[in-house]
């Protein structure tokens, strides 16, 4: 069971993590919307909850809740530019589809 | 997939930005409007479930415009007010089209043969960019509805063949329909990506597009999941609607009427006549009714009706596989595009020539708008941009006029584009300060044989002699086919610059005919050319012999003198008389017996620098 960062994934986090001023980390996880069903949810962790799993990788810590984790488990993140677009990719093994736009995938 | 960003805890993440984009198939006889919705791009029907969405608008008198299927009834009631087939008109002059019997329902307002047509309808005066932003904004609204968001950038597929001034009013159209354009996008281009075929490694494919109105060929070549549009070719005055017109002849023909139809009767029998032919597509034969006669049609009717189009369709693959320099046995796959590549006939005419199927599992009304909408998606951002790369040409050369109204061509046709390329030229008198850029497009070694783009003027050049200003003109052509013209004096950075605009000069109709002109003069351009580089060289000659007998006259015995002005006056006539032989045999003669003036003269020259100056000096400057 493990979420991984690209080296340059990791570097953003820790430095956005920087910028912020707080923070135990990077929480990742599911919530069900868009039109297959489900899409990431990236947001910076203060707390734990309880079941929460940490990992860390590149000295950046990733938090996931246990239901998100079946969904996501194995997934790599990264950084990506794209034209003027830049952000966080997931390469998540367990998406069997995506929607057109990349908000939702379904597994 | 969308891009995420770092959100704070328990607010909604931020919103990944799921951007609304959609392809849209601009075409003269239907249009369709396209977007990525789950895995795959499809076609965003109408409420009834329309996919194809004629290209017809009609102005009432007092009602907005009415567009598309709404709009059918009125093409036969009231054809006048009815705008069809606009396409055709974009980029057209007045002059071009108010003769054209394809036009001829139309009230076109006295506005000059030069500018643009303007329709006289119930509602008011409508030009070609107003009528196509009535269809595009249809689509919009229709593209809205379906995906139930704001568009926030559209793809706009062109034929292959659109030059400057169309590609220009189509972004206009698109403007004013209040769309922002992401990009105009080649038509065969689209469908080779409709296709998927960016996913093979390599291979040359021809895109065979016969639409409503307009006929492309396009050879493109796949390398390592690229692809290029080596060549294209076609005839933007051929389309289903030719084929409707030839059936159209023989149903006439087959009816026995001489009495001339209203506009009502031919839009009523030429749906008739649509109606048999795509019957015929799908049986041998066919029977239509109009004014209680009963007219019978076979395949074989039909086909010989229209073996003179098919030949054309034919000739066209053949040029385009000669401008790539390929044989059709290096051809992998043909792509067959347009509602008229159903034609039976057509599908076997392409097969028999290149010796294989064509592809035809995409339904060739779709296929180019689905491309579109696949670009569209990509360039709005909501998926990798480098999941595919694709490269368009430049249709005819680019150029400017230089001295004896020759062209120098800058960015020859079919050059992949964005392209950007300089040249160095520089001025023909001495002192000239001014340098006229005139910007042209064609194949033809004469300015006059060609379609005038731009004109400009590059101003504040330092004075020099003739021939020592050196001028960049920079010709930049961008993914949408506009160009801009750079010019710069290189020692002062002094510039120009031109973004070419709409010019409603010639039409797509003549583009064709411009290719082929130039084939067929190839030799004759060949010979003027040369003759006007004599003339300019001689001319050149003259004025240098002339501004030296005015400076240094005194050098001359009155007879050498005399001698000169002879040998110049013949050479005068020479160029006058232009016999491109005679004017380098005189011009030759004159440069024999200037030599002798043009020695004393140096010697002269060279003893004024060094008087007055001791030998020491002069020696110390050499070491």
């Amino acid at each position: 069971m493990a979420i991984s960062l690209t080296n340059t994934a990791a570097q953003h986090m820790a430095r956005q993590l920087e910028d912020r001023g707080h923070g135990l980390g990077i929480r990742v996880g599911v919530k069900t919307t868009g039109c297959s069903g489900m899409a990431y949810v990236l947001e910076f962790a203060d707390k734990l909850e309880v079941g929460d799993q940490v990992f860390e990788d590149h000295g950046v810590k990733i938090i996931v809740d246990p239901k998100s984790l079946a969904y996501i488990d194995g997934t790599e993140m990264d950084f990506v530019k794209e034209g003027v677009n830049e952000g966080f990719e997931f390469r998540n093994p367990n998406a069997k589809g995506e929607c057109g736009c990349g908000e939702s995938f379904s597994v | 997939m969308a891009l995420l960003q770092i959100s704070e805890p328990g607010g909604k993440p931020a919103a990944p930005k799921h951007r609304l984009a959609v392809g849209i198939d601009l075409g003269t006889t239907n249009s369709l409007v396209a977007a990525s919705c789950g895995q795959k791009v499809e076609i965003l029907p109408d409420d009834e479930g329309n996919y194809l969405m004629p290209s017809i608008v009609s102005y009432g008198t007092n009602s907005a415009p009415v567009v598309g299927h709404a709009a059918l009834p009125a093409a036969v009631e009231d054809p006048a007010n009815t705008i069809i087939s606009v396409k055709r008109l974009l980029g057209r002059s007045l002059g071009e089209v108010s003769d054209d019997e394809q036009f001829g329902q139309y009230q076109f307002a006295s506005t000059g043969v030069d500018s643009a047509p303007v329709l006289q309808t119930a509602a008011g005066d409508k030009n070609p960019v107003q009528v196509s932003a009535d269809i595009l904004s249809a689509l919009a609204q229709r593209a809205e509805r379906a995906l139930k968001g704001k568009l926030e950038g559209v793809v706009i597929t062109v034929p292959a063949y659109f030059n400057d001034a169309q590609r220009q009013q189509t972004k206009d159209a698109a403007q004013l329909a209040g769309l922002q354009v992401l990009r105009l996008l080649n038509e065969p281009t689209a469908a080779a990506v409709a296709y998927g075929l960016d996913s093979k490694d390599e291979g040359n494919v021809i895109v065979f597009d016969l639409g409503g109105g307009t006929f492309d060929v396009s050879l493109l070549s796949l390398q390592k999941g690229i692809f290029e549009v080596l060549a294209t070719g076609g005839n933007t005055s051929l389309g289903g609607d030719d084929f409707d017109r030839a059936l159209m002849a023989l149903v006439r023909s087959k009816l026995g009427a001489t009495e001339e139809l209203n506009h009502k009767q031919t839009a009523q029998l030429k749906r008739l006549v649509i109606q048999a032919k795509h019957e015929l597509s799908n049986s041998s034969s066919s029977e239509l009714i109009f004014n209680d006669q009963t007219v019978r049609l076979t395949v074989e009717d039909f086909s010989a009706a229209v073996q003179d189009l098919v030949r054309q369709t034919i000739t066209a693959c053949r040029r385009v596989l000669r401008d790539a320099e390929l044989d059709k046995d290096q051809i992998d796959n043909i792509v067959m595009v347009g509602g008229a590549t159903r034609m039976p006939v057509i599908r076997q005419a392409v097969a028999e020539f290149f010796g294989k199927e064509p592809l035809t599992s995409i339904d060739p009304d779709k296929v180019v708008a689905i491309g579109a909408g696949i670009q569209a998606d990509v360039l709005i951002g909501n998926k990798s941009a480098d999941s595919f790369l694709l490269l368009d040409v430049n249709p005819l050369s680019l150029g400017i006029e230089t001295m004896g109204e020759l062209v120098e061509k800058i960015i020859p046709r079919n050059t992949t584009i964005p392209v950007a390329r300089a040249q160095e030229f520089t001025t023909f008198k001495d002192g000239q300060t001014v340098m006229a850029l005139h910007v042209v497009q064609g194949e033809r070694e004469l300015v006059k044989d060609c379609r005038s783009l731009a004109r400009f003027e590059l101003r504040g050049i330092p004075p020099m002699v003739a021939g020592a200003a050196k001028i960049r003109v920079t010709f930049q052509v961008d993914a949408d086919g506009l160009l801009s013209v750079l010019a710069e004096e290189l020692s002062t950075g002094t510039r120009a610059e031109i973004q070419v605009k709409p010019s409603y000069g010639l039409g797509s109709g003549e583009i064709e005919e411009m290719l082929q002109a130039s084939q067929a003069h190839a030799q004759e351009d060949m010979q003027v050319r040369a003759l006007r580089e004599a003339q300019i060289e001689a001319q050149q000659l003259i004025d240098a012999i002339r501004a030296a007998e005015t400076q240094d006259g005194d050098l001359l015995e009155e007879e050498e003198r005399a001698q000169l002005d002879a040998a110049v006056a013949k050479l005068e006539r020479a160029i006058a008389d232009a016999n491109k032989n005679d004017i380098s045999e005189q011009t030759e003669a004159l440069n024999k017996l200037s030599g002798e003036f043009a020695a004393r003269r140096m010697d002269l020259h060279i003893a004024k620098a060094l008087s007055g100056e001791n030998i020491d000096s002069v020696e110390s400057t050499n070491d």
